[in-house]
């Protein structure tokens, strides 16, 4: 199977990886998947002030689309504020980065890691967490 | 050195220049049916057969007249499985066979359920060898047959195959073995192993793609198969269908080159192998999978932990490598065969075949161990699971969220 230009891209040089200091209360961390399944995803937001993302990191065990996955879900974060970040679909990245439908899998992945980051983020700083659907892989 | 580099040599080898001459006559010039029994055409076409027959029965330690041409080791397997079941059904309707098979035995095995066999699937050692006193204790008067491997595709095991049959044998059992990947590669012989069906296929050591045999012994015991495929009664009525005969040209020079070449090209390649492992083994958290003392000479089954297999043969792509993770499958189950070691799934996702040839150079595995180190350098740098390991935190503390 060819990778996409675009995952080839973010697979060889992979935007924003690292670690912030997830003891910060302005830092949300969302760690999904599983290592039994060959995926695992953990990504952080930075939140300021105004409730806008200053900066986003991630790491990725998984596969070349599991990796651009996060890579360009860290890409659409940074800038962006906490709420329209929510509003980030699965089938955005999909279409961004071609995946085929067995990596489809991914994309929810990063789906899922944003959102959970961004609960990490609310329940640190007082808020409700929201109400996700359940996970759909 | 020509990039890609080629070290899947377990998935299919590429053809030998000299193996292609021998076959190219039988083309053209030499095109009859080895059938045609009442004209020169037949006859040249003929005696191509038969004397690809002596050389794949030489390499083999067999008789000529006890090898049946197949269209490869798939069909070698159905024919032994399924031949023997329908032949000795008075018998009895018990079979044998491991978990870390190749699936052309285990599906064979699982259609023989379906018609109301009884099949055993004995577990390995973590090894990778089944357990002689596990096959001892699965034996009954009901057994026909034991089919066990050579040696193993993903991790070249080699299975103490002369052990096995002799408990095969004890028990009225006939033993047969998938030798895809070891016929021609180290020494078998079907009389010192007590053999009674061997598989074999000629892609797998330099050969055509298409192309197999079946070795069927026939003395001491005298063993029969049913023929799956009904028609013109060729290959003494076991395998009817017009013979390959280019193809199977190219199998008997195959053979024959594998056994004038093995024992240099055994030692030539082990030691490459080595160097690879050992270079590789130098990663932090990197483990070679398999027995290592009874394993084929040229493969390696390595697991890198905390690095995703796809993943990283993305970071390895001007190396052809095979990996234990499926990612690609829909199923994303990670390798049977790693998984029957009693490999965690993420140490079975994490792991890399290297399969060397004979046209593989010590520049070509120098390379390979710079780019292998390289890639799993740049993946753990990208790994969370490799951040928490260097900060001292169990991954098995973690409740992770199952996909």
């Amino acid at each position: 199977m060819a990778y996409s230009d675009k995952v080839i891209d973010h697979y060889t040089n992979p935007r924003n990886v690292g670690t912030l200091d997830k003891s910060s209360h302005k830092v949300g961390t969302g760690l999904v998947g599983a290592p039994e399944c060959g995926d695992v995803m953990r990504l952080q937001i930075q939140v300021d002030d105004n409730n806008i993302i200053t900066d986003a990191k991630f790491k990725t065990f998984g596969c070349g689309s599991a990796i651009a996955s996060s890579s360009l879900a860290t890409e659409w974060l940074k800038g962006k504020s906490v709420d329209d970040a929510m509003k980030i679909d699965n089938m955005d990245i999909v279409e961004e980065l071609a995946l085929p439908p067995v990596k489809i899998h991914c994309s929810v992945l990063a789906e899922d890691a944003i959102k959970a980051a961004i609960n990490d983020y609310r329940v640190k700083n007082g808020m409700e967490p929201i109400e996700l659907e359940k996970s759909h892989h | 050195m020509n990039i890609p580099i080629y070290l899947d040599n377990n998935a299919t080898t590429p053809m030998d220049p000299r193996v292609l001459e021998a076959m190219l006559p039988y083309f053209t010039n030499k095109f009859g049916n080895a059938a045609s029994r009442n004209h020169h055409f037949g006859w040249v076409a003929e005696e191509g057969v038969d004397y690809a027959r002596e050389q794949v029965a030489k390499l083999i330690g067999a008789s000529e007249k006890e090898i049946i041409f197949t269209s490869g080791a798939t069909e070698s397997d159905n024919l032994a499985i399924k031949g023997v079941f329908e032949m000795y059904k008075d018998k009895g309707n018990h079979i044998i066979t491991a978990v870390t098979e190749h699936k052309a035995v285990l599906d064979a095995c699982k259609h023989i359920e379906k018609l109301g066999g009884k099949v055993t699937y004995l577990p390995v050692k973590e090894d990778g060898l089944v357990d002689l006193a596990e096959l001892e204790a699965a034996m009954t008067p009901e057994t026909i047959l034991v089919s066990i491997m050579y040696g193993n595709n993903e991790i070249g095991v080699i299975q103490p195959v002369k052990e096995i049959a002799a408990i095969a044998h004890k028990h009225g059992a006939l033993f047969m073995t998938d030798a895809t990947q070891a016929v021609g590669k180290i020494p078998v012989d079907v009389n010192a192993d007590g053999i009674d069906l061997l598989a074999l296929s000629a892609h797998k050591m330099y050969g055509p793609k298409g192309v197999g045999a079946l070795y069927v012994r026939r003395k001491g015991p005298r063993v029969k198969v049913t023929a799956q495929m009904d028609g013109g009664g060729h290959e003494r009525g076991m395998r009817s269908g017009t013979l390959n005969v280019p193809g199977i040209v190219g199998l008997g020079k195959a053979c024959e080159i594998a056994g004038q070449e093995m024992e240099a090209e055994a030692k030539r390649l082990s030691t490459l192998r080595d160097k690879l492992q050992n270079a590789l083994t130098e990663l932090e958290e990197s483990y070679v999978n398999g027995n290592i003392e009874h394993r084929l000479p040229h493969v390696a089954n390595i697991s890198f932990k905390y690095v995703e297999g796809e993943g990283l043969m993305m970071a390895m792509k001007d190396l052809a490598v095979s990996s234990g993770s499926a990612c690609t499958s829909a199923s994303l189950e990670p390798s049977y065969v790693l998984k029957s070691l009693g490999l965690s799934d993420d140490l079975a996702h994490s792991s890399i075949r290297f399969g060397l040839g004979r046209f593989t150079t010590e520049e070509e595995v120098d390379y390979a161990i710079e780019v292998t180190k390289k890639a799993v350098n740049h993946l753990r740098e990208l790994s969370p699971l490799w951040e928490m390991f260097k900060e001292g935190i169990d991954l098995n503390s973690i409740e992770w969220a199952e996909h």
